[in-house]
């Protein structure tokens, strides 16, 4: 006869253990629903053509939209994205193709842990002094090193785990044929892995789309429409924080469609890295 | 012995080989020589060297710096555990075919190419004929002619292991090692790769790791069977599965332990 009173408190603390996974999880969802919900129900008003093709308005008056933060956001993450990702995938497969155990990589893996818990605003602040106080004037491109100093760590983490995912046995096949270290990285590994570092690239992507207190000290801020990336740039994470504390309405309104819009293009983009980069097989 | 007969080429020769993980030593003193465009076997129960001696062949333990092999290992008399030896070159002549089917990450077409065009400039149509004579010897060919774009992992486990194999030919290497090719397979596809295999003895040196003592018995001509790092005993496989000269052999082939 088995004991059955073994079994029963197992399946008692499974109970309760599953039970609490549950909670913590409706937890989760409640909160996230709790922000979509506000967002849409204070924001989506704000959504029509004036919100996207016209400019923040002055303080009081009424009208206008984002269409400069918009445009300077897009031009300041794209040239972001386009900076951070080759550093961030080449420094990710030194590390765990080359570097590996070798004090320089211990060292860059212990500094990429620094840089990824570092507050932003630390980064901002890094970047006026280096860059802003000596050429004298914010600018987009000090914006886009400040948000490339966040995404870079991100981006070599997640494709340093990625790609010591791949199974060894893969990396013997390839050396097997006589393959130099590099054509096996690149054409073997980095592929093998490929989807999962091109989801680190969005997720790090999503991240800094939305960072405030960098951009603060760096691009700065611009009331007009500007694409001079030389020039104060203004990004829709700055103007919601600016509007956000305003004491004018039709500011206020700009800013919940401003945090709508970030939130709804994070979300999209989270769900887009998952679905159409989720690992085949 | 075989050795003695003077009209047989050596393709390897081992001698006085003693191989190291850290301070474990996996290989004691081997000496033995391989012949050209024969199929040898090595067999053991697990953790015997086989696989190890196999890896010293293509001096694949390189990769892992705590492994350490010393001796002599020629290769048609030139030693390859020389340091200054370059790797990619050894490995392009001495091609390995591992336990479980590693196709890259790109189309059946290219898993085959990848390892010819590290070596050879070949023009669009002379590539696609090495590819198809690849293929054709794995004995894949009329499987996937038809679906070449489409990506190798794709393939069944089978299919996918005579892709392996077929990509190991392509290079046209000069000896082909097996490290335990049909362990992960069907007994379909482990008959048909064992066909391959004897199909293979025409052109190249084949070695092969193998737990499957018939597969041994079946597919090689000579096997060396090996026990706790030493080389027990080497001989025509008839000999040593017949008559073998040492206990330990016997007992290991009639199953008595291992």
């Amino acid at each position: 006869m088995k004991n059955i009173k073994i079994y029963n408190s197992r399946k008692r603390s499974n109970f309760i253990g599953l039970s609490l996974s549950m909670i913590a999880m409706t937890l989760g969802m409640i909160a996230l629903t709790w922000i979509l919900f506000v967002l849409i129900s204070k924001g989506f008003s704000a959504f029509n053509s004036n919100f996207f093709f016209n400019s923040t308005p002055a303080a009081g008056s009424a009208g206008g939209g984002l269409a400069n933060a918009i445009v300077g956001s897009l031009m300041i993450v794209a040239s972001c994205t386009l900076i951070s990702t080759p550093i961030g995938i080449l420094a990710g497969v030194y590390l765990s193709e080359y570097g590996d155990r070798s004090k320089i990589a211990n060292i860059t893996r212990l500094v990429t842990d620094v840089m990824l818990s570092a507050p932003s605003i630390v980064i901002g602040l890094f970047v006026y002094a280096i860059y802003v106080s000596k050429v004298k004037h914010f600018s987009g491109f000090a914006g886009t090193i400040a948000l490339s100093l966040l995404a870079v760590p991100v981006i070599v983490k997640t494709t340093e785990n990625i790609l010591r995912l791949v199974p060894n046995t893969l990396r013997e096949a390839a050396y097997a044929l006589g393959a130099p270290k590099w054509k096996v990285s690149i054409t073997v590994i980095l592929k093998a892995a490929k989807s999962g570092v091109i989801t680190g690239v969005l997720l790090a992507v999503a991240r800094v789309s939305g960072e405030t207190a960098p951009l603060l000290f760096t691009a700065l801020n611009n009331q007009f429409f500007s694409t001079d990336m030389n020039k104060p740039i203004s990004t829709l994470p700055v103007v919601i924080y600016q509007f956000a504390m305003s004491p004018y309405v039709n500011w206020i309104n700009l800013a919940w469609g401003g945090a709508l819009l970030i939130t709804l293009t994070v979300l999209g983009l989270n769900i887009f890295a998952r679905v159409f980069f989720r690992e085949k097989r | 012995m075989i050795q003695k007969n003077i009209v047989v080429k050596n393709a390897i020769e081992v001698r006085n080989l003693n191989f190291f993980y850290g301070k474990f030593q996996a290989l004691k003193n081997i000496n033995l020589n391989i012949v050209e465009k024969k199929i040898t076997a090595f067999i053991g129960p697990s953790g015997c060297g086989k696989s190890t001696l196999l890896r010293v062949f293509n001096r694949m333990y390189d990769l892992y710096p705590e492994q350490k092999a010393e001796g002599e290992v020629k290769l048609y008399g030139d030693n390859i555990l020389h340091p200054k030896r370059d790797l990619n070159l050894l490995r392009a002549k001495v091609g390995m075919i591992f336990q479980k089917p590693t196709p890259f990450p790109m189309s059946i077409y290219d898993n085959i190419a990848f390892g010819v065009r590290l070596y050879e400039n070949l023009k669009k149509q002379d590539m696609d004929a090495r590819v198809e004579w690849a293929l054709k010897k794995a004995a894949l060919w009329n499987e996937v002619k038809d679906k070449m774009k489409q990506s190798g992992l794709s393939l069944s486990g089978g299919q996918q292991q005579r892709l392996c194999i077929a990509r190991g030919i392509a290079v046209k290497p000069a000896v082909l090692l097996l490290d335990e090719p049909t362990s992960a397979l069907d007994p379909v596809s482990t008959s048909k790769i064992e066909e391959l295999i004897y199909e293979l003895k025409n052109d190249y040196t084949v070695i092969i790791v193998t737990h499957n003592m018939q597969q041994a018995a079946r597919v090689s001509d000579s096997t060396a069977f090996m026990y706790l790092g030493d080389l027990v005993e080497f001989n025509e496989t008839k000999k040593i599965f017949l008559k073998p000269d040492r206990k330990e052999t016997e007992d290991y082939i009639t199953g008595r332990f291992g």
